[in-house]
């Protein structure tokens, strides 16, 4: 197994390069001239442009620059933004928060959505599985920013039981509504998943046999039904880490949560190519790692799978 | 002017600006001991640049440099100008301007110098630099028209002693002085000075300063979350803080602040957002000001579009184009009145200012004249092709613009339709480039309180800002003659002529001015705006 680990990590390696091609590429072309949008509408001496524009390696050509970025990034040194702060510096600061937002996101998604999805799922046409499906269905249709704007309203401001807002002095129990909010949509999906997974299962062969075995409903449901369903769910969860990542940007922005979505956007804004290359690189990391985990866990839950 | 482009608040605003000039400034109560110990809690954004007054152009360090530092005058609430850390500044003619000082301190106990000012511009003024606020020398002999300096010292400013220096300007300027309480003027201490000349890094992190504020110590400011200021026991001037000092809170979204407004967390936000204008006012959560502002807002038709010239044919299109737009239905209908019709080309809150400019007629809606004048500007030569406006798409403008292109459409009888560029530096790189052919939108906010400040740098001959090429020798000469009027009411005179020769060329057709509107937190008083859309910031208590 550990050499499918490794060989799987090496993988990583041209993922990257391409990915910070691509990314690189795309804000090289973003029209616009960085610079002049620095200084606003006043006009700009065209030897303290070039002095800006050396700094930033903004001069030289395109393929040049990012050979400049990839040979800093080995070392460790991602380049300043053009607020002069290290890039390291502001992803060491945006990170920690959007990660706690996303895997408590996914932590609520997951719970909630497993366990009111296999309850769905056994009781099939019943009025749960009914509500289920409607409430689902809603959330699904509604977008995300109008969940976070009314729960927004109602709890934070008329009821007051939370912090409307977060800001920079974060904590985990003031996230816990951006969280909530943020795993909505994709509780809706693991719901669905699930209950579709489970129902197909409870009229499996293998169940059949487990429940003539004489097994209790609840093993049978915990160890045969249960299991077995999960596969699909798990894909998705792991590939939603990701997705929790990068699309957190609208609920960080509707509560004040200085994160990553909120780091790139601005960055993209200003044309600042060493930041947005950063961030978007530990994206794709999070994404390799978190598909990795999800490839192992296969194993462990359907043993038929072997990795060699 | 500066670029907010990171506030939304700007973007909304225009093309630009937020001021970041002195805030604030005023008020007589210099001596009121009653100033409580609550620190206030005001809305603001991750400063961009290290906060040294030369190298902050955007409003989230601008508007923090503006507390903590002092400048030679400092602006009223109404945009007068008081003497600030200057005792006198004085010329004969309009042209060598001696400053003697006050006896002030940073908040270190260091003195403020003559050099102390001199210094700092010059460093500021030195291309070798690159600071952005660097623009704001250009009236200072030996600097460029972009306002650097070839050499690190700045030739037009001379110390005299240690509390008297000269500034020696290109040519004279009458308002020179009205300037000097722009931020790009503030001095600096010799601490701020690394051993090769240049302001340090922890400097721009954790500034020594001489205005109402100082920095709550080391690490006062909290990376993208907050920055902390206290009161400076070393300041002595008009704007003595009368709370216990002021925390600028940064928000990336401003539906976040007002939340944070309505729930208490927030004391004062400058600017709701475009979500709850239609609300704020009757909403029980916060109190809510709305007042006329400073933010003058247009369409510049650059002189090259073809049919829009300096010839009878342009100037004819451009009158029409004007008649035909109705602003009051707009500034009703899609800004729910939180914009006001334009009556001249700068704002009334500027002092000076004259609501009846001869030929102002031509900002009224009156499509049958607009008709006729378009008819007979088709009669030198047919207009053929499409009347188009520019905007940036990220800043809320697509509204308003598609609007006017409706009205000027239904009126005019002519193809019109909005250009929306994705950001605002795409827009700006088309506009410096020279390479846009269509009209685009423009707006100012002035650098320091003068009529002065909305007219030279905007339509002067080859002015900095004057991005539709306009030129005309009697407005030049008119502006010229109110730079270096001595009597008020001349200037105030010779600006209303001025504006009366724009009126008829119409270099750019305004089109509003935006209100300030701002909320505050049940529980906050003496909620005052000035000149430039900002609360005054020392007065507040809560």
């Amino acid at each position: 197994m550990w050499w499918y680990v490794g060989k799987r990590l090496l993988q990583t390696i041209p993922v990257i390069l391409g990915a910070t091609f691509i990314i690189y590429a795309l804000v090289f072309l973003r029209p616009g001239d960085p610079i002049a949008g620095l200084f606003g509408e006043k006009p700009v001496n065209e030897g303290v442009k070039a002095q800006i524009e050396a700094q930033y390696n903004l001069d030289k050509p395109f393929l040049v620059q990012w050979l400049l970025f990839l040979k800093g990034a080995v070392t460790g040194d991602f380049g300043n933004s053009y607020t002069g702060r290290p890039v390291m510096e502001l992803v060491q600061q945006a990170f920690p928060v959007t990660i706690t937002l996303a895997l408590m996101a996914l932590a609520i998604e997951m719970v909630l959505g497993i366990v009111a999805g296999t309850i769905a799922g056994l009781r099939r046409g019943g009025l749960f599985d009914s509500t289920m499906l409607v409430t689902s269905l809603v959330v699904i249709a509604v977008p995300i920013f109008v969940f976070g704007f009314v729960l927004q309203l109602i709890f934070g401001v008329k009821l007051g039981w939370v912090s409307p807002t977060v800001g920079g002095d974060w904590s985990v129990s003031k996230l816990i509504l951006p969280a909530f909010v943020l795993g909505l949509v994709s509780f809706a999906y693991v719901l669905r998943l699930t209950r579709t997974s489970v129902a197909e299962n409870l009229s499996t062969d293998h169940v059949r046999t487990a429940r003539a075995k004489g097994l209790s409903e609840r093993q049978v449901v915990k160890n045969h039904v249960l299991r077995n369903s999960l596969i699909p769910v798990v894909t998705f969860l792991g590939v939603d880490l990701g997705a929790l990542m990068a699309g957190a940007v609208v609920t960080e922005s509707i509560f004040n949560i200085p994160g990553v979505g909120n780091l790139a956007y601005n960055a993209i804004k200003r044309g600042e190519n060493p930041t947005v290359v950063s961030v978007v690189t530990i994206m794709v990391l999070v994404y390799v790692l978190a598909s990795l985990l999800v490839d192992l866990l296969y194993a462990w839950l359907d043993p038929r799978i072997r990795y060699a | 002017m500066r670029l907010s482009r990171r506030t939304r608040l700007a973007s909304v605003a225009l093309v630009a600006a937020a001021s970041l000039t002195l805030t604030a400034c005023g008020g007589d109560s210099g001596d009121d001991s009653s100033s409580s110990d609550q620190v206030i809690t005001v809305d603001g954004s991750e400063p961009q640049n290290p906060l040294v007054p030369s190298s902050t152009n955007e409003t989230g360090g601008g508007n923090v440099i503006d507390e903590l530092y002092a400048g030679l005058v400092a602006y009223k609430a109404d945009g007068s100008t008081v003497n600030e850390v200057a005792d006198s500044i004085e010329s004969e003619d309009n042209k060598t301007w001696t400053v003697k000082l006050k006896d002030w301190e940073f908040s270190d106990g260091s003195k403020v110098t003559a050099d102390s000012f001199v210094k700092a511009w010059s460093y500021g003024a030195f291309i070798d630099n690159a600071q952005l606020n660097a623009y704001f020398y250009y009236p200072i002999a030996g600097t460029n028209d972009e306002g650097n300096s070839e050499t690190p010292e700045l030739s037009g400013l001379k110390v005299v002693d240690d509390k008297t220096f000269t500034i020696t300007l290109k040519q004279a300027e009458a308002d020179f002085p009205a300037r000097l309480g722009y931020s790009a003027f503030f001095p600096l201490p010799d601490a701020a000075f690394g051993s090769d000349g240049k302001v340090t890094k922890e400097f721009g992190e954790n500034p020594i300063t001489n205005g109402p504020y100082k920095m709550d110590g080391e690490g006062a400011w909290e990376h993208d979350t907050q920055i902390r200021l206290v009161p400076n026991e070393n300041y002595d001037g008009e704007r003595k803080p009368e709370n216990g000092g002021l925390t600028f809170k940064f928000y990336t979204d401003l539906d976040a602040a007002y939340t944070d407004v309505q729930a208490g967390n927030l004391d004062v936000l400058k600017s709701v957002p475009d979500s709850a204008l239609t609300t704020f006012e009757s909403d029980e959560n916060v109190q809510a000001i709305s007042e006329p502002g400073s933010v003058f807002q247009s369409f510049t038709i650059p002189q090259s579009m073809p049919g829009f010239g300096s010839d009878e044919e342009g100037k004819l299109r451009r009158q029409a184009i004007s008649l035909a737009i109705n602003r009051e239905e707009i500034t009703d209908k899609i800004f729910n009145g939180t914009r006001t019709p334009a009556k001249d080309f700068s704002s009334p809150l500027m002092p000076g200012f004259n609501e009846k400019i001869e030929g102002s007629e031509i900002l009224s809606f009156d499509p049958a004249k607009a008709k006729q004048l378009w008819a007979q500007a088709d009669e030198i030569k047919k207009f053929s092709g499409k009347f188009q406006i520019g905007y940036n798409g990220d800043g809320g403008h697509q509204a308003w613009v598609d609007a006017v292109s409706n009205q000027l459409k239904n009126n005019l009888g002519i193809q019109a339709s909005g250009k929306s560029y994705p950001t605002f530096d795409e827009l700006r790189k088309d506009v410096t480039d020279r390479t846009i052919r269509i009209a685009f939108r423009t707006g100012w906010q002035p650098d320091y309180p003068s009529i002065y400040n909305y007219l030279a740098p905007v339509y002067g001959t080859g002015a900095g800002s004057n991005d539709g090429d306009y030129s005309n020798k009697q407005f030049d000469d008119l502006i010229n003659q109110a730079a270096g009027a001595q009597d008020e009411d001349e200037r105030y005179k010779l600006y209303s002529d001025a504006q009366a020769v724009l009126m008829q060329d119409l270099p750019a057709i305004p089109t509003w001015y935006t209100n300030i509107a701002a909320a505050a937190a049940k529980g906050v008083n003496n909620v005052e705006f000035n000149w430039q859309n900002l609360p005054e910031y020392h007065k507040l208590t809560k």
